[in-house]
Parts: C-alpha cells; sequence; structure tokens
C-alpha cells in the first residue's frame, strides 16, 4: 500500500528539464532519502511534494488523494529546511506553537502539544529562548518540533544536517530517526551524504540527472548498483575491464572466474567488474578463494582501518583492512597477494 | 610605548564639528534672547501660544502620518513581492524607486496641478479634501526612496523565501504569512523608513506651498520673513525633532526580538549552549 505516489514526475525551468520520468511509492511509515550530487534535482522533487513547485507533468498523491495542484498551505506537510528557518521574531515555544494557531487550535491543547514537542527533542528547558540565542543544532530541533507539531502527513527534510558540524550532525541524524519511527511518520529525506542516506533510511532513491537511477534498500543500493552511476556514487571502487569466457565464467586480471551469478552474459562480450576496497584483504581471511599478485604502492594507517594502494598488473587497486592490534602497516616495494571472494565480484551495468 | 597624540586629525576633526555646532550654538544662543538683557524661553513661549503654530503642526503631522501608512501599505507588498517572485527584476525596481531624487518636487507638483486640475476627469485640485490626497500622495512619493530601501534592507536580512515557505508549509496563508511572520521581522526597518518619511514630510515646503496647504513647511518659512527670534527657535526645534527620531530608529535598529525597547536593566546574560 503506497502511502505517497509520484507517478510520471517532470519538472522544466525554462528549456532546463531538470527532473524527469520519476517514479516512486512510499509506503506509509516509511523512511525514504533521496540520495545524488549537488544539482541532480533532489531539492526539487522535494519541492514539488511540498507543493512549493508544481509539475510539469505527473502526479502526486498522498493518502489516496491527488494533491499535484493544492496549494503548499493545505497539503499537511512538515518541512525542515537546511538554513532551520525559525522565524527570528519568536521565541521557541511560538516558533512550535505556529502551525498549531493557524490551524486554530484552542489555547490549552496548544500549550499541551508544544510541551510534548519539546520535550520529543529534549529542549523543553530552553522553550523561552530566540532563535538567535541558539546554536545550529538546537534551532535544527526546533525546526523539527515545529513541523512535527501539526502531526503532518509527511515529513520532508531538505539536508537538514548539512550546515551542522560532524558530531552534531551524527547525534542529530539518529534523533531524527528516533523521532521518525516513534511518531511512524512517513519521511522523505533529501542528502548528498551517502553515509547519512545508508544509515537513516528504509530506502534509499539514488538520483542521477533528474532521474531515479536505483530505488532499493541500503544494502541494495551498496552491493548490488544496478546502474554504473550508482556504482560509482556510493562508497569507493575498484574496476577492472574484463570478457566473458563462457556462460559461466568471466576473465579479469590474468584469471578466469567461475561466477555463476552472471549466467545471462553473452560468451566474448567486454564487461566491467568491480571489488569494493573492504572486501579486499592482503592476507587470505576464511573464505578467500581468489587472488591477484601485485606491488605495494604506499600505505595510510587510519586508525580503525589500514588503506593500501596496490599496483596489480599495471592498474592501481585499494584495500581497506580492519586495524588490529597485530597487524602490520604494508611496506611500500613488496610484493602483495589481494584475496576476495567470488561472491564479492561486482559485475557492473553497462547502463550509464 | 604609548602612540603619539594625533594632533593634526582631532584639530580637523574639531574644525569640522565647528563647521556644524556654532551655527547651531549661535541660532540657539539666538533664540534665548528675546527679551532683551537676560536669557529665555520667551521666543518658545511665543511659538507654543500661537493658535496658528498648532493648527500647522497638527496638519503636517496629520499629513505625514497618512504618509507613513499609505507607504508602507504600497513599499512592504512590492518589496515581498519582488523579492520571492522576480528578485531579477530587483535592480530595476530599485532604479525606480530613486527616480524622486532625480525629478525634483518642482517638476512633481507642476504635474499633479496639471492632471488633476479644473480640467481633469479626476480634478483632485479643486476641492479640500482632494488637495490634502494630492499632497499625502506627494510625501509617499518624496520618501519612497528612503522607505524603500529600508524595508528591502530588512528583508536582505532575513531569508524571505524560506520563512514565507516555512510559514505556508504550517498552514498560513499568504496574507497571514505577511502580518505574522514578515512583518514583525521588518518592524524595525519599516519604523526607520516612516521616520525618515516623517522628518521628510513634516517640513516639506515646494509641494506644500504649491499645493497651498496650511502645513508647517510654509509657516516656517513665513515666520521667517516676520519675526526675528521665533524661527531660531522653531529651527533648534526642529533640530532637536531630528535627533529625536534618529535615535528612536537607532533603537528600534538594533533592538532583539523578546528584548524591551530600552533595556533598564542590565541585559540577561545568554549563553550559546551547544547542543
Ligand atoms: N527555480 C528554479 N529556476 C531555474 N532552475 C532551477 C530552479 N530550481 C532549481 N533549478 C535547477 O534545477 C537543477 C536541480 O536543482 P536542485 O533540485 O536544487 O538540485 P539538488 O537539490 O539535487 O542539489 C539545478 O540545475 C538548478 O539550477
Ligand atoms: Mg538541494
Amino acid at each position: 500500500m503506497s502511502f505517497l505516489t509520484l507517478k510520471n514526475i517532470t519538472k522544466s525551468f525554462g528549456p532546463n528539464t531538470v527532473v524527469r520520468d520519476f517514479d516512486l511509492n512510499v509506503a506509509s511509515g516509511e523512511f525514504v532519502s533521496f540520495l545524488g550530487p549537488s544539482g541532480c534535482g533532489k531539492t526539487t522533487v522535494l519541492r514539488m511534494i511540498a507543493g512549493f513547485e508544481t509539475p510539469s507533468s505527473g502526479s502526486i498523491h498522498v493518502g489516496g488523494m491527488d494533491v499535484t495542484a493544492l496549494p503548499a498551505s493545505r497539503r499537511k506537510i512538515g518541512m525542515v529546511f537546511q538554513a532551520y528557518a525559525l522565524f527570528p521574531n519568536m521565541s521557541v515555544r511560538d516558533n512550535v506553537a505556529f502551525g498549531l494557531k493557524i490551524a486554530g487550535m484552542p489555547r490549552a491543547e496548544i500549550d499541551t502539544r508544544v510541551a510534548e514537542m519539546l520535550d520529543l527533542i529534549s529542549l523543553g528547558s530552553l522553550a523561552d529562548r530566540y532563535p538567535y540565542q541558539m546554536s545550529g543544532g538546537q534551532q535544527q530541533r526546533v525546526a523539527l518540533a515545529r513541523a512535527l507539531a501539526p502531526r503532518p502527513n509527511l515529513l520532508l527534510l531538505d539536508e537538514p544536517l548539512s550546515a551542522l558540524d560532524a558530531q552534531i550532525r551524527t547525534s542529530l541524524r539518529d534523533d531524527i530517526r528516533r523521532i521518525q519511527q516513534e511518531l511512524g511518520i512517513t519521511t522523505v529525506f533529501v542528502t548528498h551524504d551517502q553515509e547519512e542516506a545508508l544509515s537513516i533510511s528504509d530506502r534509499v532513491v539514488v538520483m542521477h540527472k533528474g532521474r531515479a537511477d536505483q530505488i532499493g534498500t541500503p544494502a541494495q543500493i551498496y552491493n548490488r548498483p544496478t546502474t554504473r552511476f550508482v556504482a560509482d556514487f556510493v562508497g569507493k571502487l575498484n574496476t577492472f575491464e574484463a570478457r566473458v569466457e563462457s556462460p559461466q565464467s568471466i576473465f579479469f586480471a590474468g584469471q578466469n572466474i567461475h561466477d555463476p551469478r552472471h549466467t545471462d552474459l553473452t560468451p566474448g562480450a567486454p564487461i566491467t567488474v568491480a571489488l569494493r576496497p573492504e572486501a579486499l584483504s592482503l592476507r587470505p581471511r576464511p573464505g578467500d578463494d581468489l587472488s591477484l599478485p601485485g606491488r605495494v604502492l604506499h600505505s595510510t594507517f587510519l586508525g580503525s582501518v589500514i588503506r593500501a594502494q596496490i599496483d596489480v598488473a599495471g592498474q592501481q587497486v585499494s584495500v581497506d583492512m580492519f586495524n588490529r592490534a597485530d597487524a602490520t602497516l604494508p611496506v611500500a616495494g613488496d610484493m602483495a597477494e589481494v584475496w576476495f571472494t567470488r561472491g564479492d565480484v561486482l559485475v557492473l551495468p553497462s547502463v550509464m | 610605548m604609548s602612540r603619539r597624540f594625533p594632533l593634526l586629525s582631532t584639530l580637523i576633526a574639531l574644525a569640522g564639528a565647528a563647521f556644524f555646532i556654532v551655527p547651531l550654538i549661535a541660532t540657539f544662543n539666538f533664540s534665548l534672547r528675546m527679551k532683551r538683557g537676560e536669557l529665555s524661553f520667551e521666543a518658545y513661549r511665543s511659538v507654543f501660544d500661537s493658535d496658528v503654530f498648532l493648527g500647522v503642526l497638527g496638519f503636517s503631522a496629520t499629513a505625514s502620518l497618512m504618509a507613513i501608512l499609505m507607504g508602507v501599505l504600497i513599499v512592504v507588498p512590492t518589496a515581498y513581492w519582488v523579492r520571492l517572485r522576480v528578485p531579477r527584476a530587483r535592480p530595476v525596481i530599485e532604479f525606480l524607486s530613486l527616480m524622486p531624487l532625480i525629478i525634483p518636487p518642482v517638476v512633481l507638483v507642476f504635474g499633479y496641478v496639471r492632471l488633476y486640475g479644473s480640467s481633469s476627469i479626476l480634478p483632485l485640485t479643486m476641492t479640500e479634501a482632494g488637495t490634502n490626497v494630492l499632497l499625502v500622495i506627494g510625501y509617499v512619493v518624496l520618501s519612497v526612496p528612503y522607505m524603500y530601501r529600508a524595508v528591502d534592507n530588512g528583508m536582505a536580512a532575513i531569508d524571505i523565501a524560506t520563512l514565507t515557505e516555512a510559514a505556508e508549509s504550517l498552514g498560513a496563508s499568504r496574507l497571514r504569512t505577511i502580518v505574522f511572520v514578515i512583518f514583525p521581522n521588518i518592524r524595525s526597518a519599516i519604523v526607520s523608513g516612516a521616520f525618515l518619511t516623517f522628518s521628510i514630510s513634516l517640513g516639506e515646503f515646494v509641494i506644500t506651498s504649491l499645493l497651498n496647504r496650511p502645513a508647517f513647511g510654509p509657516y516656517l518659512v513665513q515666520m521667517g520673513q516676520d519675526f526675528a527670534y521665533q524661527p531660531a527657535a522653531l529651527a533648534i526645534m526642529a533640530f532637536a525633532f531630528t535627533w529625536i527620531c534618529m535615535v528612536l530608529m537607532e533603537a528600534f535598529a538594533t533592538r532583539k526580538p523578546g528584548q524591551r525597547l530600552l533595556q533598564w536593566r542590565a541585559p540577561r546574560s545568554v549563553t550559546k549552549a551547544k547542543s
């Protein structure tokens, strides 16, 4: 059952088409993220859901009702902006109460609801502060409470964490997810940060040039990218030119690899395969059944991770290994074996 | 090692200040000498005793307040709409708002008299009320450069577009957004514009006298021709009034939400806590 449905949305500004053929179904209570590089149209789609932009074609349904032509003020949608956008002339309490006053809620009920919302974001003690008296993280919490207070049908967040520093970003990210699950509110979250999208969402929509390239769970997006763009954009990849030997095997980096998962490939066709840095190791781990010979170019100690660059058949390959007390840093110039399992080999789609 | 006292710059500054202050002191001193042989506020008393003075002051103040009201009602929605919908047209609107500074008031008022004269389809100058309306419109035009600039700067200080969207997503109509969100946040800018409008309109002479209105500006000029001490007293009062306007503007402009206009108690110290 889809609660929010975008059907075949296209949006043009003059001659520029910035969103095309966009389809999406979001279930009630689901948390969906739009992930993509800056300028790919994430904000534009979100603004069409909110009612600040009208699609050039296509339709938007919320809870079974067509809202495509409904003005933003009547959509019952909560919105959180990157720049907080709290009303500077109002205290925290009045900011949170704004939507309730507009809706004509009785005074006593407003007070209860505001107290409840401030509790939810643990800022009850700052109810009488003004926005200019608060840190960015606190302001964004208030903005979240303000958006949620009128019990909207949908919560939309446009890069709400981008203006905050790293530590507050993670803690507020976790708070947003916790509150979303507590209230069970259907949520669309826009970000250009893959870690943010993967960690917080039920499903991720990876956007590229105005299209939804891939829609899937964070694990699907990361482990099984269906387009070249998704593979490149989400996570880091080592790619290899390869050739299909037989329906059962592919040939790359001087080896034939038997891979029964890709039986539909035509023999002789050139393809690209990829390996994530964290799927590789310089020491065989249990289950590692394949290896490529190479030479260490250099290595970096990153605390929890040791990152090595290996030259494999003239190509630079990144290897990420967990740091352990007994681990030693690979020495530049040494010979090395790069180990992995056949299940980690990604055959990249030819689709860009 | 203390720096050398900047003698030359101090002297230049003092000379500059004297250029403004000496005539003011001289005028003030002169205004106190109406009674021969002693200093007194006799000239001020005689000004306030005059019914004509109170009459023209009342008239001018009313006209100025009307001009402020009309100016705010025209300028605020215009500046808001331009910033929200046609931000690219802002330089054009800004240039248009400066036109009253380029076109002399004499030209403006002659234009009015011709346009709205006895042979016009809208003969405003034929009635007392119509002429008053024309006068207020003239004041509005004269003050638009200041009012528009003040309001537009006020809007630049807050993110009008995002605040509007935030209010709309919370269910507010456009009108409620303007009244509850936009207006309170540019109130200090509007007040600045209002004080400027008031001080321009109150002593305005050209338009007022050509429309033959019983207002403060023409009265001031008339007094200057007929009397000696009273005009000096009036000039000093006009200065004082302007200064009070400036101080009030400053007080409004620097006020933060949630503070009183004038803080009698020490400001509540507020620390920015980390969240
Ligand atoms: N109001 C507008 N008028 C013209 N072009 C716009 C407008 N809003 C967005 N765009 C263009 O649409 C594209 C997508 O923008 P946006 O949705 O903001 O991207 P994102 O949020 O993914 O960074 C950009 O190229 C941007 O320049
Ligand atoms: Mg954006």
